[in-house]
């Protein structure tokens, strides 16, 4: 029982102390800076390379419990879209993922205020059914989105004129924190279409999908994470919500750190006691 | 024929889908095309399904008065609310039965349906999420215990990417000359991702396409069945 | 947004924000409270955008605009009522045509393109000529990239015991898969602390403002 009381209080302690180290550089920026990785700026070279009025999908592919990471991503990524005069479809494989696209254009619009829905921005909101949706989506978009979001059907819509299948799309843009997600992208946009296919993804699963940034180009580049979407703001020269986020995050991986070493610490000691 | 015939389904719907891909053209494309639009719409109704059998389990644990019933009622008033509220005025684009409810907007600052999600749905999800950073920190101080070559291989390699990821890391080595770059905490952190751990990912991702891909195969000649359920 | 339904709102957020952060602690009423909250509004949510984006524009207004037009929708629609009767006993059995029919295209689909992109695509992405580029670090790392991932492989192989001079390649395998799951565990960390970050500054900049 006391050792049970003992273990109880050790994980409150350590809970208590990372919140601590957590909320601190919040309060008290320090001001760390980020250097780019290869694969973020692979990914901000396909939406720099793509040709002006290019149409171009984004796909909204997670809920409000990883927006922290994927949000100042899809901020970012679309503000390079629009700064590079291309046409934004906008859906969603997940249905919560309407609303944060929503949201991402409500923000970004505000430093494009000549960009019109419907000329430069389209919602074609959620669809179900992950990868044949985006199957569907190759041989005939209109039949998968008889209408956007707001009702206005798919023929009259100014900037899809003319974009029938996936092979009209310039680039696809997956951000996503699962499944269906970026996998989904690149086993049916672009191995099936040869669309090419970026994105951004939770660093939890980001390990596992770059295996996809290969020889094949299977995907170009592929953020991973709240410092990836960092390196994204650096590069396109703003200071967004990731880049302030980035201390926090510093301190707390040092912490993690510590609690590592003090464990085996622990550990060794009580194996050197036992041997004893 | 119960059984029968929903097997013959799966491997006409599996085959098609299998030679559509070999012959792209016409009949098999339309049918492939149809096959696909049809599967969106089921799909909606598979939700649909899941949806009820939920609604029906809450309604079950509350008839039963089981421990903590209340708590599913307070389940499915959220339900009944922000459904109602959705099919009534919609959502931020879409028109519900009674319209856009432009008099109730004025007074909640949005439609209902966005209000909820925006300050109860929103405020969960993230939260719930988050609670997973301190069970890490707990994880890490009790559980990542160093035991053998293999656990240390695991650590040092933990160790790097975690110090490479970070502001802090890049501070560390940035003392480091042109020529020992390589050593340089993000580039090596960098160079662990793109390199032996794709390779080992590329492993698991080869064996388990050939698990799918065996686990397919007999689900459509009929081997598997395990998705039809009991024999009724 | 009104003054009060805004401050409301806000209230209403912190006030589950503090609930399900209360079971740090420990379990109690609060957090199974939100905990169940949060499950009817996540299936709501869901049933809401199904029939606004799915229902809707694919099926019913299709069927109401042009019945005769799209008279062949009413199979998919038939089958989906199939799935629904899954709720009756007796009408149990009709539902394994439509899940039959969705398996059957999933499997279809599955092995095509995991056959595609999973295996041919990543063994192609593995045959590269290793002293391409010129630099030490990615002769090495191209070495380390197809020496990890034949003996990855190689681990998998189950049919046959390793042992001797045969379990080398799979402690090799094994080298490697403890290096990704190091790193694995660095990207999780990173991935939690990220979403804790995410609600601290939700609590200081919106409800304390004691940031900006």
């Amino acid at each position: 029982m006391s050792s049970n009381t003992h273990s109880q209080t050790e994980r409150h302690i350590v809970f208590l102390v990372l919140l601590v180290a957590v909320t601190l550089p919040l309060l008290f920026p320090i001001g760390w800076k980020t250097e780019v990785s290869g694969y973020a700026r692979m990914a901000w070279q396909l939406i720099d390379s793509t040709p002006d009025s290019s149409v171009v999908v984004f796909s909204f592919d997670y809920d409000p419990s990883t927006m922290t990471e994927l949000q100042p991503m899809a901020e970012a990524m679309l503000y390079h879209a629009f700064s590079r005069n291309q046409k934004v479809l906008a859906m969603a494989l997940w249905p919560q993922g309407v609303q944060m696209a929503d949201q991402a254009y409500a923000k970004v619009i505000k430093s494009f205020p000549d960009k019109k829905y419907g000329v430069d921005f389209v919602n074609m909101g959620y669809k179900i059914a992950g990868i044949v949706t985006i199957q569907s989506m190759g041989k005939n978009m209109p039949e998968v989105f008889p209408t956007d979001e707001r009702g206005t059907k798919y023929a009259d819509i100014p900037m899809l004129k003319n974009v029938k299948t996936l092979k009209d799309i310039a680039y696809a843009n997956s951000l996503s924190s699962g499944t269906p997600g970026i996998k989904e992208w690149v086993m049916a946009a672009h191995d099936a279409y040869g669309t090419p296919v970026t994105g951004g993804t939770t660093a939890v699963s980001a390990p596992g999908l770059l295996p996809y940034v290969n020889s094949q180009r299977q995907l170009n580049g592929l953020l991973g994470g709240l410092k990836a979407a960092s390196e994204y703001e650096n590069l396109i020269g703003q200071i967004g919500s990731a880049t302030v986020k980035m201390d926090a995050q510093s301190v707390a991986h040092l912490l993690i750190l510590v609690f590592i070493a003090i464990g085996n610490v622990k550990a060794f000691l009580v194996r050197k006691r036992s041997k004893a | 024929m119960k059984r029968n015939l929903p097997l013959i389904f799966a491997f006409l719907t599996g085959f098609l889908v299998v030679i559509s891909e070999f012959i792209p053209h016409r009949p098999f494309s339309l049918m492939i095309s149809t096959l696909q639009n049809w599967f969106l719409i089921i799909s909606g109704f598979a939700i649909l399904l899941g949806q009820i059998s939920l609604f029906q389990a809450n309604l079950a644990k509350i008839k039963q008065k089981e421990s903590g019933w209340y708590f599913y009622l307070a389940g499915l008033i959220s339900f009944m609310i922000m459904l109602l509220t959705g099919l009534l005025w919609g959502t931020q684009e879409y028109k519900g039965i009674l319209g856009h409810g432009t008099h109730l907007q004025s007074l909640v600052g949005s439609k209902p349906f966005d209000y909820l999600f925006d300050f109860a749905y929103m405020p969960l999800s993230a939260t719930m999420f988050s609670l997973l950073a301190f069970f890490i920190a707990s994880a890490a101080y009790r559980a990542f215990i160093i035991r053998s070559f293999e656990s240390n291989l695991l650590m040092i390699t933990a160790v790097i990417v975690i110090l490479g990821r970070t502001s802090f890391g890049s501070m560390l080595t940035s003392w480091l000359p042109e020529n020992l770059r390589f050593w340089h905490l993000p580039n090596l952190s960098d160079f662990i991702m793109e390199f032996p751990n794709s390779a080992a990912q590329r492993a698991i991702m080869i064996s388990a396409a050939l698990g799918i891909i065996g686990s397919s195969l007999r689900i459509i000649l009929g081997i598997e069945r395990s998705y039809l359920g009991g024999d009724k | 947004m009104s003054s009060f339904a805004g401050t409301f709102g806000l209230w209403m957020a912190v006030f589950f924000t503090f609930s399900i952060f209360s079971f740090l602690y420990k379990d109690n009423p609060f957090y199974k409270f939100a905990e169940q909250v949060f499950v009817g509004l996540s299936a709501a949510y869901w049933l809401v955008y199904l029939f606004y984006s799915i229902m809707l524009p694919n099926l019913f207004t299709k069927l109401l605009t042009d019945f005769k037009g799209n008279i062949i929708l009413l199979i998919p629609a038939a089958l989906g009522i199939m799935m629904l009767l899954r709720l009756i006993p007796k009408t149990q059995w009709l539902s394994r045509f439509p899940i039959a029919i969705m398996i059957g295209t999933s499997a279809g689909i599955n092995m095509v393109r995991y056959a595609k992109s999973d295996l041919l695509s990543q063994i192609s992405a593995t045959m590269i000529n290793p002293f391409a580029d010129g630099s030490a670090s990615s002769i090495v790392g191209n070495l380390l990239l197809i020496i990890g991932t034949i003996c990855g492989v190689y681990f998998f192989y189950f049919s046959k015991k390793q042992e001797g001079f045969s379990a080398v390649p799979s402690k090799i395998g094994i080298w490697f898969l403890m290096v990704s799951f190091g790193a694995s565990f660095g990207y999780t960390v990173m991935a939690r602390i990220s979403l804790l970050i995410g609600r601290l500054e939700f609590l200081l900049k919106d409800w304390l403002h004691v940031i900006k």
